[in-house]
């Protein structure tokens, strides 16, 4: 068993935090890199990119929002319970460079990801402007350390309550008109990828993805997490999770993550009802 | 002459099976097993031959007259005893191997009626063993102080372990799943194979010594140099082929389009046939079509038939004669009412506003003259093009190299597909001290093949322990 020794809820407690005991994944993993988790033997075997590792404490943290039944029952485990399985680190880890300039765009729990990373960029000696965004200011997560490693930094939310009244796509655009910028971290909803990616091949910036599609194995077995990267089809966990931001095929992906839309849902509210009765 | 003739007049005995019309709905064993009285009536065909050609068929040398002698005498005991000195996974072999290209095809009795049924005998003993032996162990040689790392726990790493722990060395075995059995726990379907046998089967390892580590990705939780760190002496490398392989052809990452490796692994490793008693979903196709002629595809569409679809249908791309899948398999699938399109390659795939399949294109082929594996080669014929509507595609066109593990191992040597190059008769690779066996090595072959390369591998690991490399 993977035991979890903290735990947070974040977002109203829509948004969870488990920091779980893995020594060996803690020792190796880097930046960018995933692991799979499964709650116990019945479970699903759910992905999720690490939010930040602790080598000498042997542990990882998972930041993950509650969409359907298997993230509802991560959400009932509490502090001394555990995960029967954690599998990792998986996936290649960020390419970290010193650049010169380098944006971080985050939106939802892709903040969690992306903190990992844009600390990572930081401490080699980049500029580092993040920009990030939530619906709401009190659903908006991890402030206060994306703007401990951040020489600019700007929060927006769509509905106004804090920040940039809008999308995170539109302070990216002011950023690039006025300055020049080396590389666009991009990591959140497949939606915000996308325009982020449209906006930056404008301003011809490189741009990095971070994608989530659905897995099994997360060891490339099953080509389940197929992506088309400019017309080749990669494979997500292994040639992945991050890719040319230009090259990704979106609309594709977005179709895709709705395989089993039907099923998840009969399934959650199984899930939710037999909850309440208790 | 007389006692020869006797024999002759037993049949040979067929193994009760489920009704086609049930199990084609069910998730439950097709063959019921022997009973005592039938087996040992199947036993008294065998002719014990001075020099047994059967035997010869045999990947790890089973000695088939022998334990066959032993069920005959009703010394069952004898029997899985005698199975285990040279197979560490008997209740597997009994009901995977393909007998008839194997030993039962190179059995004398064959030549004029039907062989014996050598797989079915040794099942019968494997399971006698399980359901009614006494659970002692074979005997175990003094700890000899060294220690062997297996990567990967199918057939082949299995098999090694099994050679190597009863020879005193200790033994762990990396899973990257998190469950041990590999192919024969996400690949071979329950109705085939019931995973609680092969849970057994490793059970047994355990008890012997070896220790079962899962959730250990070699190549990305640790690699091969850290293990030796660790102090292993040796490692095996039996991580399978995994790395499946599609058409590449246009609309196939279209919604319904799965690999047999996903659909296979979502039905058996994480029983999504259970779904939503279990949390992984599986497609449910209503017209459903295997792409493929192997055991993988024959596996996939009996899958796909008790999964509830209203027609499956495989589709191959050159004829019945060609079908690599074994012969039992074919026979079950068409018994369980799956339609067989010869001769017919997919070119493209439609799919509807949602980016779901809607259905496939082919082409109709004739064959040609050989191709590199001997068999004739699928040309196709111009303007034969035309339109089978489905719902779900299962992808069971074979398996690559997955470079997960060797592209950490620079200082191994790959052959130009990827695969790890290792001496074919003892395993050894060009990494000192680092042996491979099984699909890494030659390619996606069966479970059989796979456990004779880790013999001969667990032969010479357990030389070099003795002598040195």
């Amino acid at each position: 068993m993977f035991k979890i020794v903290k735990r947070e809820e974040m977002s109203g407690g829509t948004v969870i935090l488990n920091e779980i005991e893995a020594p060996l994944i803690a020792k190796k993993a880097k930046p960018g890199q995933f692991v799979i988790l499964k709650a116990n033997e019945t479970g699903e075997r759910i992905p999720l990119t690490m939010a930040d590792t602790d080598p000498e404490k042997g542990t990882i943290t998972v930041i993950f929002m509650v969409v359907g039944k298997s993230t509802a029952l991560f959400k009932t485990l509490k502090v001394g319970d555990g995960y029967q399985d954690v599998i990792g680190p998986l996936g290649k880890a960020t390419h970290l460079e010193k650049l010169g300039t380098v944006v971080c765009v985050g939106g939802g729990t892709g903040i969690a990801v992306l903190h990992p990373i844009t600390r990572g960029f930081k401490l080699i000696g980049n500029r580092i402007i993040s920009i990030i965004g939530a619906r709401s200011k009190d659903i908006l997560i991890l402030e206060d350390r994306m703007r401990a490693v951040s020489d600019e930094f700007y929060p927006c939310t769509d509905d106004g309550s804090y920040g940039h009244h809008g999308f995170v796509t539109e302070v990216l655009k002011e950023v690039l008109k006025k300055q020049t910028v080396n590389l666009v971290i991009a990591i959140g909803p497949v939606p915000m990828m996308k325009f982020v990616s449209k906006i930056t091949k404008e301003f011809e910036v490189p741009t990095i993805v971070s994608l989530n599609p659905i897995m099994v194995d997360g060891t490339g077995m099953c080509g389940g997490c197929r992506v088309s990267i400019g017309g080749k089809n990669k494979f997500a966990c292994v040639d992945g999770p991050e890719f040319d931001g230009h090259l990704v095929d979106y609309d594709e992906l977005m179709l895709r993550l709705q395989a089993y839309c039907e099923d998840e849902k009969r399934c959650h509210e199984g899930f939710c009802r037999l909850q309440e009765a208790k | 002459m007389e006692e020869k003739e006797k024999k002759r007049k037993i049949p040979r005995q067929p193994m009760p099976e489920q009704e086609p019309k049930v199990r084609a709905r069910n998730f439950m064993e097709v063959p019921l097993g022997y009973t005592s009285e039938l087996a040992m009536k199947e036993a008294e065909r065998c002719l014990q031959c001075k020099k047994p050609s059967c035997m010869e068929g045999c990947p790890v040398s089973v000695d088939i007259p022998g334990f066959i002698r032993h069920i005959k005498a009703g010394e069952f005991t004898e029997a899985i005893r005698n199975l285990w000195s040279k197979n560490s996974l008997p209740a597997v072999c009994g009901r995977v191997c393909p007998q008839e290209i194997q030993c039962e095809g190179s059995c004398i009795l064959g030549k004029k009626e039907a062989p014996v049924a050598i797989g079915n005998l040794e099942r019968f003993a494997a399971d006698h063993e399980r359901t009614h032996g006494t659970g002692e162990l074979p005997p175990k040689a003094a700890p000899t102080g060294k220690k062997v790392a297996v990567v990967g726990s199918g057939p082949s790493g299995l098999t090694v372990a099994g050679d190597l722990i009863v020879k005193g060395h200790e033994v762990t075995v990396f899973e990257a799943f998190h469950k041990a059995g590999g192919v024969l726990v996400y690949g071979i379907p329950e109705f085939r194979l019931p995973k609680e046998i092969v849970a057994q089967e490793i059970h047994f390892l355990e008890r012997l010594g070896v220790k079962v580590e899962c959730n250990a990705v070699v190549g990305r939780t640790i690699t091969l140099d850290e293990i030796f760190e660790q102090g292993y002496d040796a490692i095996y490398i039996g991580v399978g082929a995994g790395l499946p392989k599609f058409l590449n052809v246009p609309g196939e990452n279209l919604v319904g389009i799965l690999s047999a490796n996903e659909y296979l692994t979502r039905a058996n490793l994480m029983k999504a046939y259970l779904f939503p008693e279990v949390d992984t979903p599986i497609p449910h196709g209503k017209n459903v079509i295997v792409l493929g002629g192997g055991n993988v595809a024959m596996d996939s569409a009996r899958t796909a038939m008790r999964l509830g679809a209203d027609s499956v249908r495989i589709v191959y791309r050159r004829s019945k004669a060609e079908l690599p899948a074994r012969a039992a398999e074919v026979h079950h699938a068409e018994e369980e009412g799956i339609q067989f399109f010869f001769l017919t390659n997919p070119t493209r795939f439609m799919g509807n506003e949602k980016g779901r399949l809607v259905g496939m294109e082919c082409l109709k082929m004739e064959l040609g003259e050989p191709d590199a594996s001997g068999r004739r080669r699928p040309i196709p014929i111009k303007g034969s093009e035309f339109k089978m509507e489905c719902d779900l595609v299962v992808v069971a066109v074979g398996s690559g190299a997955n470079p997960l593990l060797t592209s950490s191992t620079p200082d191994m040597t790959l052959n130009k597909w990827g695969y790890i190059q290792a001496d074919p008769q003892n395993g050894k690779t060009t990494k000192k001290r680092v042996w491979a066996g099984g699909d890494i090595v030659t390619g996606a072959a069966t479970v059989i093949l796979a456990m004779g390369a880790g013999r001969k591998a667990a032969d010479s690991i357990h030389k070099y322990l003795t002598w040195g490399w």
